[in-house]
C-alpha cells in the first residue's frame, strides 16, 4: 500500500517535470539550441508570480498573466538580442550563451529577492484527495491537473495548428522550410515564446509546491534526464518519460534517501547516453562517428 | 562556418627575436621577485592566479581548441584535489608526485564520462559533464569514509625548501609556465593540429586520416587532467578540500575565465584566469567601501552579484569580443604597428 501511495505521488511529481521538458524540446528541434538557462526561465516566472501576488497585491488571475507575459518577453528578448545575432556560429557557442544567461537570470533573481525561501500565497487548494485510502497532497494533485490541461493544449497546438506544422517542418529541413515560404527566424522566436509559456508554468506550479529560492533552476537539472531519456526530439516520448522519472526518482528518495533522490536522474542520463543515445523516442538523427 | 576569429595565429619570426626574448627575461624577473616587493596578501592572491592559469588552460584545449563543450571542468578539478589530498594524507608523497597523480586520475576520469558521449555527435558533451559535475559532487560528499563527506578533508602543511608561502608559490608559478608552454608546443604538433582540425569540420578530418573518436577523447581528457593538476595544487595551496569548491558555479566560472580571456589562446587562459580571480575582490573591495550597510550584508550581496556578472561577462563577450581579451590586445598592438 505504502508503494502505491509513494507511486502516485511520484507520478503526479513526474508530470510536473513534463512542462519544463516540453520546453526543452521545442526549442531544441526548432533551432538546435539546447537551453541550458530552462531552469532559471522557470525560476522567474515563479519569482514574477510572486512578486505580483505577495509584493503588489493583485489577484492570482492576473498574477499568472502577468507572470507568463513576462516570462515568454524574457524568452523572446534572450531568442531576439543575444542567439538571432548569433546565427551560423558554431552551436557550442549559442549554448554557452544560453548558459551565460542563466547564470544573470540566478544572479538577478537573487539580488532582487534574496537567497531566502520564499512562499506564495496558496492558490492551490490544499485539501489532499483520496483515492480509497491512499492520500495525494491537494497542491500536487491540482498542480498536475494543470499541468496536465497546459501540456494537452500545447500537444494539441503543436500537432494541429498551422504553427505548428511550420514549426515541424522548420525542424526536419530548415532550407526547405525557409523555401516554403517560412520565416525561419520567426519560427524560431515562437518556439522561444512558447518555451516561455511553459517554464513559467511549470515554475508557477514547482514554486507553489515547494517555495521559490534562486536554486529553483536546479530542477531542470532533473528535467535534463527527462529530455535524454525521450529523446531530445520527442514531444509525445517526453511525457512519458517525465512521468516514468518523477516514478523513480519518488520511489529511489523514499527507500533509499534524498541523497540518491538526487544523484538518481544523472544516472540515468549517463545510462542512456551509454546503452542508446537516441532515448526511447528519439529519431534516428543521431549520427555516430 | 567557424569564425576566422578563432584559428590559432603564428606570429613569423624571421630573424634573431632580441626584443621577445628580453621580454620573457623581463618576465621571469618580475615573477622571481614579486614576493619580496609585496606582502602576504599579493603573494597569495598571485598563487591562487597561477592555479587557475592551468586550470584555464585545460578547459582552453577542450573548449577552445578542440570545439567541445565542457560545463563540469570543476568536478574534474574535485578530483584531481581529492587524489592529491589523499596521497598527501596517506602516503605522505612529496608535491609534485601529488599534482601528477591528480593529473593523471582527472584524467581517467575525463576518459569515464567522456567515453559515452564523446561517440555521439552534438551537445552530448556539455550534458555528460553536467551528469559528472552532479555524480561527482555526490561521491564526493556521501563516500565519507573516503573524502570526509562535507567537512571535507586537511592536508597535512607543505614547505617547499623551507620558504613556505613563498616557496609554494615559486613552485606554482614555475608549474603554470611549464604548462603554458607544453599546451603552447602542444598545439605546434600532430596531435594539438588534430583537435583543431576536428574543431572546424569533422568529416574533413577524418578524411585527412584523424581519428575522430579519439582525438576528441584525447583533447577532452587532457583538459581534465589539466584541471586535475590545478586541483591538486589547490588542495595543497589552501590545505582542505570540501565539496562546496567545486559546484556548477565554479565551472561557470572557468568558462568565463576561457571566454573573457580568449578561446583558442594560451595569452588569452592566462589572461581570463587573472581577470576573473581577481575581479571578486576588488568588486568587494569596491562594495564593502560604497556598499550598503555591513560587511554581512556585503558579503551576501556578493555571491548573486558575481554570479550574475560572470554570466553577463560570457554573454558579453561572446556576442561583442569573440576573442576574448587576447584578440583585444593582439588588435590594439596590431593597430599601433601600422
Amino acid at each position: 500500500m505504502q508503494i502505491l501511495e509513494y507511486s502516485l505521488i511520484g507520478i503526479a511529481s513526474g508530470g510536473l517535470y513534463v512542462l519544463a521538458a516540453l520546453g526543452f524540446v521545442i526549442i531544441y528541434k526548432a533551432s538546435n539550441v539546447f537551453n541550458f538557462a530552462m531552469g532559471e526561465m522557470m525560476m522567474f516566472g515563479a519569482y514574477l508570480f510572486f512578486a505580483m501576488t505577495v509584493q503588489l497585491h493583485f489577484g492570482w488571475p492576473v498574477a499568472v498573466i502577468a507572470a507568463l507575459a513576462g516570462s515568454v518577453a524574457l524568452a523572446v528578448a534572450i531568442d531576439r538580442v543575444l542567439l538571432q545575432r548569433l546565427i551560423g556560429q558554431p552551436v557550442i557557442v549559442l549554448v554557452m550563451v544560453t548558459l551565460g544567461v542563466g547564470s544573470m537570470i540566478k544572479g538577478a533573481s537573487g539580488m532582487i529577492w534574496g537567497p531566502d525561501i520564499v512562499q506564495m500565497p496558496d492558490f492551490l487548494p490544499r485539501k489532499p484527495i483520496f483515492i480509497g485510502d491512499i492520500l495525494i497532497p491537494g497542491k500536487l494533485a491540482w498542480g498536475f491537473l494543470a499541468v496536465g490541461v497546459i501540456a494537452t493544449a500545447f500537444m494539441l497546438y503543436y500537432r494541429f495548428s498551422r504553427t505548428g506544422v511550420a514549426i515541424r517542418a522548420t525542424s526536419s529541413d530548415q532550407i526547405t522550410a525557409e523555401g516554403m515560404g517560412i520565416n525561419v527566424r520567426w519560427i524560431f522566436s515562437l518556439a522561444w515564446a512558447i518555451a516561455g509559456v511553459l517554464a513559467g508554468a511549470s515554475g508557477i506550479v514547482i514554486g507553489a509546491l515547494n517555495g521559490i529560492t534562486p536554486q529553483l533552476g536546479a530542477v531542470a537539472l532533473n528535467v535534463l534526464a527527462v529530455v535524454m531519456l525521450a529523446g531530445m526530439t520527442s514531444v509525445g516520448g517526453v511525457v512519458i518519460a517525465g512521468i516514468f522519472i518523477g516514478w523513480v526518482e519518488t520511489l529511489v528518495g523514499a527507500y533509499l534517501g534524498a541523497a540518491w533522490q538526487n544523484f538518481m536522474p544523472y544516472l540515468i542520463v549517463l545510462l542512456v547516453m551509454t546503452v542508446k543515445p537516441t532515448g526511447l523516442f528519439g529519431e534516428r538523427q543521431i549520427e555516430r562517428i | 562556418m567557424v569564425s576566422e576569429a578563432l584559428i590559432v595565429h603564428e606570429p613569423t619570426a624571421s630573424r634573431f627575436p632580441v626584443g621577445r626574448i628580453a621580454g620573457w627575461l623581463l618576465l621571469a624577473a618580475i615573477l622571481l621577485a614579486f614576493p619580496a616587493f609585496s606582502g602576504a596578501y599579493f603573494v597569495f592572491m598571485a598563487t591562487l592566479v597561477a592555479i587557475n592559469v592551468i586550470a584555464t588552460i585545460g578547459l582552453n584545449i577542450t573548449v577552445g581548441y578542440a570545439g567541445l563543450l565542457s560545463i563540469g571542468h570543476s568536478a574534474f578539478i574535485g578530483v584531481g584535489a581529492y587524489t592529491g589530498a589523499l596521497m598527501a594524507i596517506h602516503l605522505g608523497t612529496p608535491l609534485i608526485v601529488n599534482v601528477a597523480g591528480g593529473a593523471a586520475a582527472a584524467f581517467l576520469v575525463g576518459l569515464v564520462f567522456g567515453a559515452p558521449s564523446l561517440r555521439i555527435k552534438g551537445i552530448y558533451l556539455a550534458i555528460a559533464t553536467l551528469a559528472a559535475q552532479y555524480s561527482l559532487s555526490f561521491v564526493f560528499q556521501q563516500w565519507t569514509a573516503v573524502t570526509g563527506g562535507d567537512r571535507g578533508l586537511s592536508v597535512p602543511r607543505v614547505d617547499v625548501f623551507g620558504f613556505g608561502e613563498t616557496g609554494f608559490y615559486y613552485v606554482v608559478v614555475a608549474l603554470a609556465a611549464l604548462l603554458c608552454l607544453a599546451a603552447r608546443n602542444l598545439f605546434r604538433t600532430r596531435i594539438g593540429r588534430a583537435f583543431i582540425a576536428l574543431r572546424e569540420r569533422d568529416y574533413a578530418a577524418q578524411v585527412l586520416g584523424i581519428n575522430v573518436v579519439r582525438y576528441k577523447l584525447l583533447a577532452f581528457a587532457l583538459g581534465s587532467a589539466y584541471a586535475g593538476a590545478a586541483g591538486a595544487l589547490t588542495a595543497m595551496f589552501l590545505r582542505i578540500v570540501n565539496p562546496d569548491q567545486f559546484t556548477l558555479a565554479a565551472s561557470v566560472f572557468f568558462l568565463a575565465a576561457v571566454v573573457v580571456g580568449g578561446q583558442a589562446s594560451i595569452l588569452g587562459s592566462i589572461l581570463g584566469a587573472a581577470f576573473m580571480t581577481l575581479m571578486p575582490e576588488i568588486l568587494r573591495a569596491v562594495l564593502e567601501l560604497w556598499g550598503p550597510g555591513g560587511t554581512a550584508d556585503v558579503a551576501g550581496f556578493l555571491s548573486p552579484l558575481r554570479e550574475f556578472i560572470f554570466g553577463a561577462l560570457i554573454v558579453g563577450f561572446l556576442v561583442f569580443e569573440p576573442r576574448g581579451l587576447a584578440g583585444l590586445i593582439q588588435r590594439l598592438v596590431g593597430r599601433s604597428n601600422n
